[in-house]
């Protein structure tokens, strides 16, 4: 069944811009980037919005849908009523380049600095060897698809600019713990976590998660335990002595 | 110079949030409730009164660590502040579990959105123009969360203990049970059952390993806290729900508001 709906779209870029309203047709079973394609094909060709999967795996569709970081293309129309005027505007954290194009380099420079995964000296590629228990945890991280909804969600840089350069966001956070829990990774990612990328900054409100479209739980099972083992490091002195006695890792 | 989403770069959208859900109801219903708890533990706390109704102890005045307490057989009395404390005992033990709940991970996700509004909701603006978090003080001080955890388990031991001690009658006869022993051992199981799914407790049985391969038993009680933690919050609303109760039943015992119903 169709029936039209009433969208508005931010239109506009660096300079300037505005919401505008338009009238889209809309059938069943159709997502938020269906409608968006339908807007450039029947009444804004220059509409910019970067897409690729239409699938929810390759990040790409970021946006806000009335206000909520979303990926356009698993936002169903269906969860809207016909009545509703849905605003769709780009990422609010990132600068934006036209219309829902935004510039999520901050996002790579952030990745340039946590470094690769390190084994132990000596052990070469082909050698390594671990046990699924070790590695699973970790897993789950890797499931990450790097839309940057919850970069762009987390209100320690989307409501402070200035925290940009101290804080590397959830993303990167979470690289950090899987890297952390690795079997065979010898870096030191815990000081790193808290000094470089500002894991203190985090107060642990659980937006990251919310967003998630590939519903990690990033705040639980990495960002406060990458917490929690800064306190073992940092904040708490007993475990610090029963590590330099027992060697226990 | 504009800040946030109004900051030089980003796209220039006059609201500063374009929500049209309820996202205000989640943090207004956490603030009724916290602040309906503190009003109601603080008069608790402050009145130094009616918390004992044997067999049964108040959860607020247990155990009691001052020389001021009623008489309470067979509870768990340590007087570590002798008699020059002449306030009301409840205020020393309450801040072991009050640092715990403040520390807690859950709470501080609850409480910074409630009452801070740092942030009220997900993509919703807080009011303020500068944040640092948990870097400096005094909130650098959650990272001593653990240390209450530690605390908290023992009080959760002697809790145990008070509702052991309520299979009596109220004359001292073990092999009783009434109403009051029900509503103490649900209070504790749900105090345990918080204690033990904190986010401190799974670092600790395992979380901090690098190997669980190694470390077989200690891989087994990870996986039970970490399905313990997935409940976290609803344990966490459960337990501070439970303890009120528990103590408003000791309470209106105590103070004869009603006699404790007797199953044998």
């Amino acid at each position: 069944m169709s029936y039209k709906a009433n969208f508005r779209v931010w239109r506009g870029d660096v300079d300037s811009g505005e919401l505008r309203d338009y009238t889209v047709e809309v059938n069943e079973g159709e997502v938020v980037l269906d409608i968006i394609h339908r807007l450039q094909a029947t009444q804004a060709p220059d509409l910019a919005v970067r897409w690729n999967c239409k699938a929810g795996k390759c990040g790409s569709c970021s946006a806000e849908i009335n206000g909520r970081p979303r990926l356009l293309c698993m936002t169903r129309m269906s969860t809207f009523s016909q009545e509703e005027t849905i605003t769709v505007t780009p990422m609010r954290t990132f600068p934006v380049i036209r219309d829902l194009v935004t510039d999520v380099s901050f996002n790579y420079a952030k990745a340039r600095k946590v470094p690769s995964f390190t084994p132990p000296e000596g052990l070469k590629a082909g050698e390594y060897r671990m046990q699924q228990v070790d590695v699973e945890r970790s897993q789950e991280f890797r499931k990450c698809i790097e839309c940057y909804l919850c970069q762009n969600t987390c209100h320690v840089i989307r409501d402070f600019e200035d925290n940009k350069e101290a804080f590397s966001g959830p993303r990167y956070l979470m690289r950090i713990a899987e890297l952390d829990m690795h079997p065979l990774d010898v870096a030191d990612r815990q000081k790193a976590a808290q000094d470089e990328h500002g894991l203190g900054y985090c107060n642990i409100t659980k937006c990251c998660t919310e967003v998630c479209p590939e519903h990690i739980k990033i705040t639980d099972n990495a960002l406060i335990p990458m917490k929690e083992r800064v306190a073992d490091r940092k904040y708490d002195p007993i475990v610090w002595l029963g590590d330099k006695i027992r060697r226990r890792k | 110079m504009a800040t946030g989403t109004a900051a030089p770069g980003r796209a220039q959208i006059r609201e500063r949030h374009l929500r049209t859900d309820r996202w205000w109801l989640a943090p207004a219903v956490t603030v009724t409730i916290l602040t309906g708890f503190i009003i109601y533990s603080t008069w608790r706390a402050f009145a130094n009164a009616d918390y004992f109704a044997e067999p049964y102890v108040s959860p607020f005045y247990s155990p009691c660590l001052a020389e001021n307490c009623d008489s309470m057989p067979m509870s768990a009395n340590a007087p570590l502040f002798g008699d020059w404390w002449r306030l009301s005992p409840a205020l020393i033990i309450l801040i072991f579990p009050l640092g715990f709940r403040l520390t807690c991970y859950y709470y501080r996700k609850a409480y910074y959105r409630g009452f801070w509004a740092s942030p009220s909701a997900c993509a919703v603006p807080e009011p303020r123009g500068k944040y640092s978090g948990e870097t400096k003080f005094p909130l650098i001080m959650q990272n001593f969360h653990r240390y209450f955890l530690y605390f908290a388990v023992v009080v959760a031991g002697i809790l145990t203990w008070d509702v052991i001690i309520a299979f009596r009658d109220e004359h001292g006869a073990w092999g009783h049970m009434g109403l009051g022993t029900v509503v103490l051992l649900a209070n504790v199981l749900l105090i345990w059952a918080y204690t033990l799914s904190c986010h401190s407790c799974r670092h600790i049985v395992g979380g901090r390993l690098k190997h669980f391969s190694k470390h077989p038993m200690r891989y087994r009680y990870w996986q039970l806290v970490s399905r313990l933690n997935t409940r976290h919050m609803q344990l966490a609303w459960a337990s501070l729900f439970s303890v009120a109760l528990a103590d408003l039943y000791v309470y209106f015992v105590a103070s004869g508001v009603f006699d404790d119903p007797r199953f044998f």
